[in-house]
């Protein structure tokens, strides 16, 4: 079992680097950087800097370096030192501003994901119990909607009756009285009601699918001559269920982690564009409009290392589960 | 993974218990499309996702012909016009027609208020001569599909935008761009798909793991921040074609591993296949073998992938041309309409600038999603 963390834990870190070297370089691919940005600006303004300065600015930020220097005086910054860069739009520290937005990212990548497990889990199993009855068909219909609305179109959809019924097209995490409030019990609670709103948006579209998932395993299972046996020795019918096929049909699900928290993520990203909610999502899009080069690439590098931590922890409960994958 | 369609082609593989009609004109001497075609003909969601589907694409070939009127025409007058109800029966007969609008404005806000006009009625009718446009590029036509009879009248069926331009016309003209960043998508990512997947699969060993690894990082990593990124490289004032090519692009670069992965697996599937390995003994070379055993056999499930992928290429173009680092206007598609529709404000007073376009873009999904899980259970035939 050791070796096996081992093994993984050791691949996951390469993922990372990997994830690592891509979300730098493509954040530096635009022509440009910052520093012509700034040129140009004060070019607009003023008489403009002369190149000479331009270019003294330039080596300070180290911007006259070759990609893959800058990529490993980055890297190793936030190694070494925790140090992310820094924000040329927002004169700040990258690392302070991205550590601000993580948790409320958390809680609501957490909160996705907790709501996608507890709706279709339940659904999925019933579903395959009930058979094409009408709450099958139900549940499928619901699924494949999910698939087909983009979440963004329905945060808009959300935004519209909020704005027609109460007359104001915002959907915060906090009601207005704690948003600046320091932490309490009652802000968490606070929290905790406005929290579900957008996190059941993100989820839709993971509901949609794992329910399917879900199904489709368990079906697989109760097909299964053991079920049969078990029936006929007169094992009540929740039982049986609950004791043998849903544990042998939760391991395949327990793998759709790998792709359930990426997608989760992506889903965190928009809908905070949207519903402009402080997470991760709505300032990695503004740093991607300004090329705000650290910010972007510490966000996209952030967010990257959770799923890929999500995926180890998926890979590590689903050897636990299941003897045969730790074996070999 | 579901077991390869040759292996099972034996004569005694079973018959579906609940085909006796089709056992009677022989399961065993009916070619493997004959057998998907028998299994995905069951499926009615199937059937009338692909009806719409092909509907949809075939509005999106020839816009010009489905919409009554030119998407760009603009109309000081008929600003935030509302959707006029159609009426086809007239004094007992048939006789199409909708009412004319009329407006009062607020002499403080400002605001339209629009009224039916029960004075005026605009005849419509089928195949109306209207503005004149070249079908496919080079036919010169001017008849629509449907239209006001004298091709001057107001005539809006899902209402009028901010600068008095005809929505569903708009909606049918995106269709062209958003139907086919889809199609464009698939093909580059089945291509990436087909060479990865296939060198992946038919040497296997240490460029397999490589290969199977690199799939694996590149899935971990969350989609629309990449797609963000990447799209907000395009500069303001790129033209529309290049820019429509590079979002095509970026949704191939990412979606491509699901591709491969099929590719791949069928691959190592067929490799041991007792055919495969006759042919090889028959001293058939490699690149013959690919093309001409391999490839065919497995045909309908790139078929039903490429299905499956299509709606998830569409979904995106349209979010990131919401999200407005995506195709932008004068250019028309679903994401560039629904961004117009960003203003929730507006959009209280005036829905039919959201519905018609999330009502577009939702049919054509789920119906192709339908059509895709057909494919896909089709594909097996012999799978339960």
């Amino acid at each position: 079992m050791w070796k096996y963390i081992l093994y993984r834990a050791g691949y996951a870190m390469v993922s990372v680097l990997v994830i690592s070297m891509i979300a730098f370089a493509v954040i530096q691919l635009p022509p440009g950087d910052y520093i012509t940005d700034m040129v140009n600006r004060t070019r607009q303004t003023s008489g403009g800097i002369d190149p000479e300065a331009e270019q003294r600015l330039r080596e300070a930020y180290g911007f006259d370096q070759p990609m893959h220097i800058q990529y490993i005086r980055w890297i190793s910054n936030i190694v070494f030192r925790g140090e992310f860069g820094y924000s040329f739009f927002l004169k700040r520290d990258a690392g302070e501003i991205i550590a601000e937005r993580m948790p409320m990212t958390m809680a609501m990548v957490l909160g996705s994901f907790m709501l996608t497990w507890t709706i279709a889990l339940p659904l999925g199993i019933y579903a395959a119990v009930r058979k094409h009855s009408i709450f099958d068909y139900g549940a499928t219909f619901i699924g494949f909607f999910g698939l087909a609305v983009p979440s963004f179109v329905l945060a808009i959809v959300l935004l519209y009756f909020t704005y027609s019924n109460f007359g104001r097209a915002t959907i915060g995490l906090f009601s207005p009285e704690f948003v600046d409030a320091p932490w309490s019990v009652a802000k968490f609670i606070n929290l905790m009601q406005h929290l579900w709103v957008p996190a059941l948006l993100v989820a839709i579209t993971g509901i949609g699918a794992l329910t399917q998932t879900m199904r489709a395993n368990l079906l697989d299972e109760l097909n299964k001559p053991y079920v049969n046996t078990a029936r006929s020795k007169g094992l009540a019918e929740t039982h049986l269920l609950w004791k043998y096929p849903v544990r042998h049909a939760l391991n395949p699900f327990v793998s759709t982690i790998g792709w359930l928290l990426p997608a989760l993520i992506s889903g965190d990203v928009i809908i905070s564009i949207v519903l402009n909610l402080p997470t991760a999502g709505s300032l990695l899009y503004a740093s991607l409009l300004q090329q705000d080069l650290y910010v972007a690439a510490g966000f996209i590098l952030v967010l990257s290392t959770l799923t890929v931590i999500g995926t180890f922890i998926s890979d590590l409960l689903l050897a636990w589960l299941d003897p045969r994958i730790r074996l070999t | 993974m579901t077991t390869s369609i040759d292996t099972s082609l034996t004569p005694t593989a079973p018959a579906p218990a609940e085909d006796v009609s089709e056992a009677n004109r022989s399961v065993e001497a009916a070619s493997q499309w004959t057998l998907m075609w028998w299994k995905f003909r069951k499926d009615k969601l199937a059937i009338v996702g692909g009806i719409v589907v092909i509907l949809y694409y075939l509005v999106a070939v020839f816009p010009e012909f489905f919409a009554p009127k030119d998407p760009f025409a603009f109309d000081a007058q008929y600003t935030y016009a509302p959707p006029q109800p159609l009426y086809f029966i007239l004094d007992g007969r048939w006789n199409p027609f909708v009412y004319g609008l009329r407006f009062e404005r607020d002499p403080v806000s400002l605001k339209k208020t629009w009224t039916v006009d029960y004075e005026s009625r605009i005849p419509v009718g089928f195949f109306v001569k209207g503005e004149p446009y070249t079908l496919l590029g080079f036919i010169p036509a001017d008849r629509h599909l449907f239209g006001p009879v004298n091709s001057g009248d107001p005539f809006y069926l899902m209402g009028a935008d901010k600068t008095g331009r005809d929505v569903l016309s708009r909606i049918i003209h995106a269709s062209r761009i958003s139907l086919t960043v889809g199609l464009v998508g698939v093909a580059v990512s089945l291509v990436l798909g087909l060479i990865i997947g296939g060198i992946s699969g038919l040497i296997g060993g240490r460029v397999d793991n490589a290969i199977q690894r690199m799939i694996e990082i590149i899935n971990s990593i969350p989609n629309i921040p990449i797609m963000l990124a990447l799209a907000a490289l395009v500069p303001v004032g790129t033209p529309v074609l290049q820019v429509y090519f590079f979002i095509t692009l970026i949704l191939a670069m990412l979606s491509w591993t699901g591709m491969a992965r099929v590719v791949r697996g069928r691959f190592l599937a067929l490799r041991e296949d007792d055919f495969i390995l006759a042919a090889r003994l028959d001293g058939v070379p490699q690149m013959r073998l690919v093309t001409k055993h391999m490839i065919p056999s497995f045909l309908s499930h790139i078929i039903a992938s490429i299905t499956i992928s299509i709606p998830f290429m569409i979904l995106s173009e349209t979010g990131l041309s919401f999200l407005g680092v995506g195709l932008r206007p004068p250019v028309v598609s679903w994401g560039v309409m629904l961004r117009e529709a960003q203003e929730i404000a507006t959009v209280v007073n005036y829905p039919w600038l959201l519905w018609p376009v999330t009502g577009a873009v939702v049919i054509f999904v789920l119906s192709m999603n339908f059509l895709g899980n057909g494919l896909r259970d089709a594909a097996d035939p012999y799978a339960n």
